[in-house]
């Protein structure tokens, strides 16, 4: 008899002795340098978790070297972050920098990732993206190509605290967001220009044509019963793919018209100041394997503007807030097009009222 | 002359390469198979590379549109995957990736790794993503007749592993480290993920609803799996009374931090001030939005009176648009077994795949149906701090109950509008 249905390994059979004896009673921390923070228990207790960056897609082969280095470091226990980084739990300061020669001897990977909140110095976490060209099927662009490319860009962002405040980066490879990307401080996603071109013969084939037709947000599509297929209204179609997703018959693929929008100034913690979404401020970027250039320039020159212009702990939408769009473009040299205003019908502001942050008093 | 000159120049570079992965994946399989392993899919991994070359050379994807396959009693956990390229490469033909449900906050033990890592060199790629971005352990790329037994040897392990969710299904909730290292979490959010994975192991494995579902964990308002944005019932950790100051450890940053200008006025609502010698928070104003306590943490604690705040109905831009999850319960006390939260959850999860359209996430059925019938669905009351404001229209529903009797009332319902 197959076990189904039996969930998940119970997490606190994966924790370190230190961190279980002190499960729920920890002190406070401090990053003692890059890519190291030292925690420290009320039982006067500490460890140290040492984090490295990956390229999120590992082989076996790599894991299980990992693993050597957690049984030889780290007592056979480690975690990966939310952010694609891998940590190490070290109960000995004086093992960390053999540490981190032997990661980055064996797997190759950068000590990094963390950043300063009590001095003000931040460093760049991982990018968090989607599958891309790897593994999916309805993406506008690569993701590990661009990511890796970005990330060789920024490296000496990721393995130092150069930043004046958190900057987030994500990548989805397509509107359908698999990554979530959309409260990012700056955001890579994937965009089609080209409405989809019905494959009549596949939607008789493959498709259910009424909910096709009400998958359309902006109520492009309309069912032609006489051919049992679907009419695109290319007026209304703003190629967001959705579909796509719903029927294999409506494809969307345009190589040299395919490519990127960039987003900026989202951010998720309720630091300061509220939770707040993306912006486009780059419409559309081509596809330029292998390495991206014009994409990776622009990413630079927004992480770059901001970084040398922004106060301690002003994130990107904090200094924007602070020094207007209109500044922002100047700054950065981006240009405002027309595509930047808002022409999507439906959005969610129509809820606007309602509170989307953590913040209230009591 | 390599077959893939252009994935070949993303082996350069100081960042980590996901192409040298897959070249090392390939090389150790050929190698281990040679010497007479039993790997079912020796030769996967240097064929998704040359499709991936394929791919940078045509600039688009060469995977096919879904298919559904599965494990016997599942309905997800399993992305169907198909090369167009099959005939050409006839090693990745098919490709279907495996979602596992990782352990809560992501810890493992090497023990539990080297499992995972032995069943998939057997019957996968030996590629994986660590982690998707729901946060499961990500098998890439096997075919239809190793899901199976793939699936029965990570049940059978010594530390087994169990799939997670996939399609229109609750997906695998994910939880912050929390109480196991942070000193920050107002709740056990490990315990409470783990616990909510458990109850809807059925509503996890088994697509039943109008499209996908997320539960997200984080122990407090700098929220680390960024639960607010991206999950449709998202319970952040808060507090309602006043922060933890440890005056003496404040004296201490200020020997070298600048409170007043990196503390005081970054303050949200200017609720701290200090004197050189006090730091005095206005617990009233105060709305704890951490701040101040990522800035000292060995001086500054939330307070005492914990709970969670939960957002419901955060979701990425498919279909009408982006939402960050709105305040429907400004504060629950998150207490084990966690029978409240459990309740609120299998109600809204209960009028979702009553009312909810197809392809509808819970943000949509409730901006359709109005914030007032959600409230009444999960038997909560109105409360200011649902809102940013009140109100800019004047156009509102009022029910029988609040009108006055009148000769007008009377007419309508005369007419049978009453």
């Amino acid at each position: 008899m197959v076990k189904t249905d039996f969930g998940p390994p119970k997490y606190d059979t994966m924790l370190h002795p230190i961190i279980k004896r002190n499960y729920g009673k920890w002190k406070y921390h401090e990053v003692i340098r890059p890519g190291v923070i030292k925690r420290v228990a009320e039982s006067g207790d500490v460890i140290y978790v040492v984090r490295f960056g990956t390229p999120r897609l590992l082989s076996i082969y790599t894991i299980r070297e990992l693993c050597d280095i957690a049984d030889k470091y780290s007592d056979g226990y480690l975690r990966w972050t939310s952010r694609n980084n891998v940590e190490f739990f070290l109960t000995d300061e004086k093992k960390i920098d053999a540490l981190i020669k032997e990661v980055k001897k064996r797997v190759g990977f950068p000590c990094g990732g963390t950043w300063d909140a009590v001095t003000g110095k931040y460093g760049l976490s991982n990018i968090v993206h989607t599958q891309g060209w790897v593994h999916c099927h309805t993406p506008a662009i690569d993701a590990s190509g661009i990511v890796k490319s970005i990330m060789d860009e920024l490296y000496e962002y990721f393995v130092d605290h150069k930043l004046p405040a958190m900057c987030r980066i994500s990548l989805a490879c397509c509107a359908n967001m698999c990554g979530a990307v959309h409260a990012s401080d700056i955001a890579i996603v994937g965009i089609h220009r080209t409405p989809p071109l019905p494959d009549d013969d596949m939607v008789r084939r493959t498709c259910e044509i009424p909910s096709t037709v009400a998958a359309c947000p902006t109520g492009a599509l309309k069912p032609d019963m006489k051919a049992k297929t679907i009419k695109v209204d290319v007026e209304k179609c703003m190629y967001c793919g959705n579909c796509y997703t719903m029927c294999p018959g409506m494809p969307l693929f345009d190589p040299e018209n395919d490519g990127a929008a960039i987003l900026v100034g989202g951010k998720i913690s309720d630091a300061r100041r509220p939770p707040e979404l993306s912006k486009v401020v780059v419409p559309w970027v081509p596809n330029e394997p292998p390495r991206w250039p014009t994409l990776v320039k622009y990413i630079k020159q927004i992480l770059e503007a901001w970084a040398s212009n922004a106060r301690k702990h002003e994130r990107l939408i904090e200094w924007i807030d602070r020094i207007g769009w209109e500044r922002f473009f100047e700054i950065t040299g981006l240009e405002f097009t027309e595509h930047l205003i808002d022409d999507y019908r439906i959005t969610p502001y129509f809820y606007g009222e309602l509170r989307t942050s953590v913040q209230f008093r009591w | 002359m390599s077959e893939t000159p252009l994935v070949d120049e993303l082996e350069k570079g100081p960042w980590p390469s996901f192409v040298k992965e897959i070249k090392k994946t390939a090389e150790n399989m050929e190698k281990r198979a040679a010497q007479g392993m039993d790997i079912k899919l020796p030769k996967t991994a240097r064929a998704l590379l040359k499709q991936l070359e394929i791919s940078y050379k045509d600039k688009k994807t060469h995977w096919k549109h879904g298919g559904i396959v599965s494990v016997v009693g599942y309905g997800g956990g399993v992305i169907g995957r198909y090369s167009d390229l099959g005939d050409k490469i006839p090693e990745i033909e098919h490709f279907h990736t495996m979602r596992i449900n990782m352990p809560t906050g992501w810890f493992y033990t090497t023990k539990a790794l080297r499992g995972l890592c032995d069943v998939w060199e057997k019957w996968g790629s030996g590629l994986t993503n660590m982690h998707g971005s729901t946060g499961d352990i990500i098998f890439l790329g096997t075919r239809s007749e190793y899901l199976q037994p793939c699936f029965e040897d990570l049940g059978n392990l010594e530390i087994p592993f169990d799939l997670g969710g996939s399609g229109s299904a609750i997906r695998t909730p994910s939880a912050c480290m929390g109480p196991a290292l942070c000193e920050f979490a107002c709740y056990d959010t490990l315990d409470l993920c783990y616990e909510l994975t458990m109850t809807f192991q059925n509503e996890l494995h088994r697509p039943m609803y109008p499209y996908k579902f997320k539960f997200k964990c984080s122990g407090c308002p700098n929220d680390c799996v960024a639960a607010k944005a991206r999950a449709d019932f998202a319970i952040i950790g808060n507090w309602k009374d006043e922060i933890k100051v440890d005056q003496e450890a404040v004296k201490e940053y200020a020997k070298w931090m600048d409170i007043e200008n990196e503390v005081v006025k970054l303050c949200p609502t200017k609720a701290i001030s200090w004197n050189g010698r006090e730091l005095k928070i206005d617990a009233k104003n105060c709305v704890h939005c951490m701040h101040c306590i990522n800035k000292m943490p060995k001086a500054l604690k939330p307070g005492d009176e914990r709970g969670a705040t939960i957002l419901i109905g955060g979701k990425a831009p498919f279909v009408e648009g982006a939402v960050i999850g709105w305040v429907m319960i400004p504060f629950i006390e998150i207490k084990k077994p966690y029978e409240e939260i459990k309740e609120i959850a299998t109600r809204t999860l209960e009028w979702w795949d009553e009312e909810g359209k197809f392809r509808e996430r819970l943000a949509e059925l409730i901006w359709r149906k109005g914030v007032r019938e959600y409230l009444k669905v999960i038997g909560k009351d109105v409360d200011v701090r649902i809102v940013k404001a009140p109100r800019n229209n004047p156009f509102m529903f009022f029910k029988k109950e609040e009108l006055r009797p009148s000769p007008y009332i009377e007419e309508l319902k005369k007419r049978g509008m009453f």
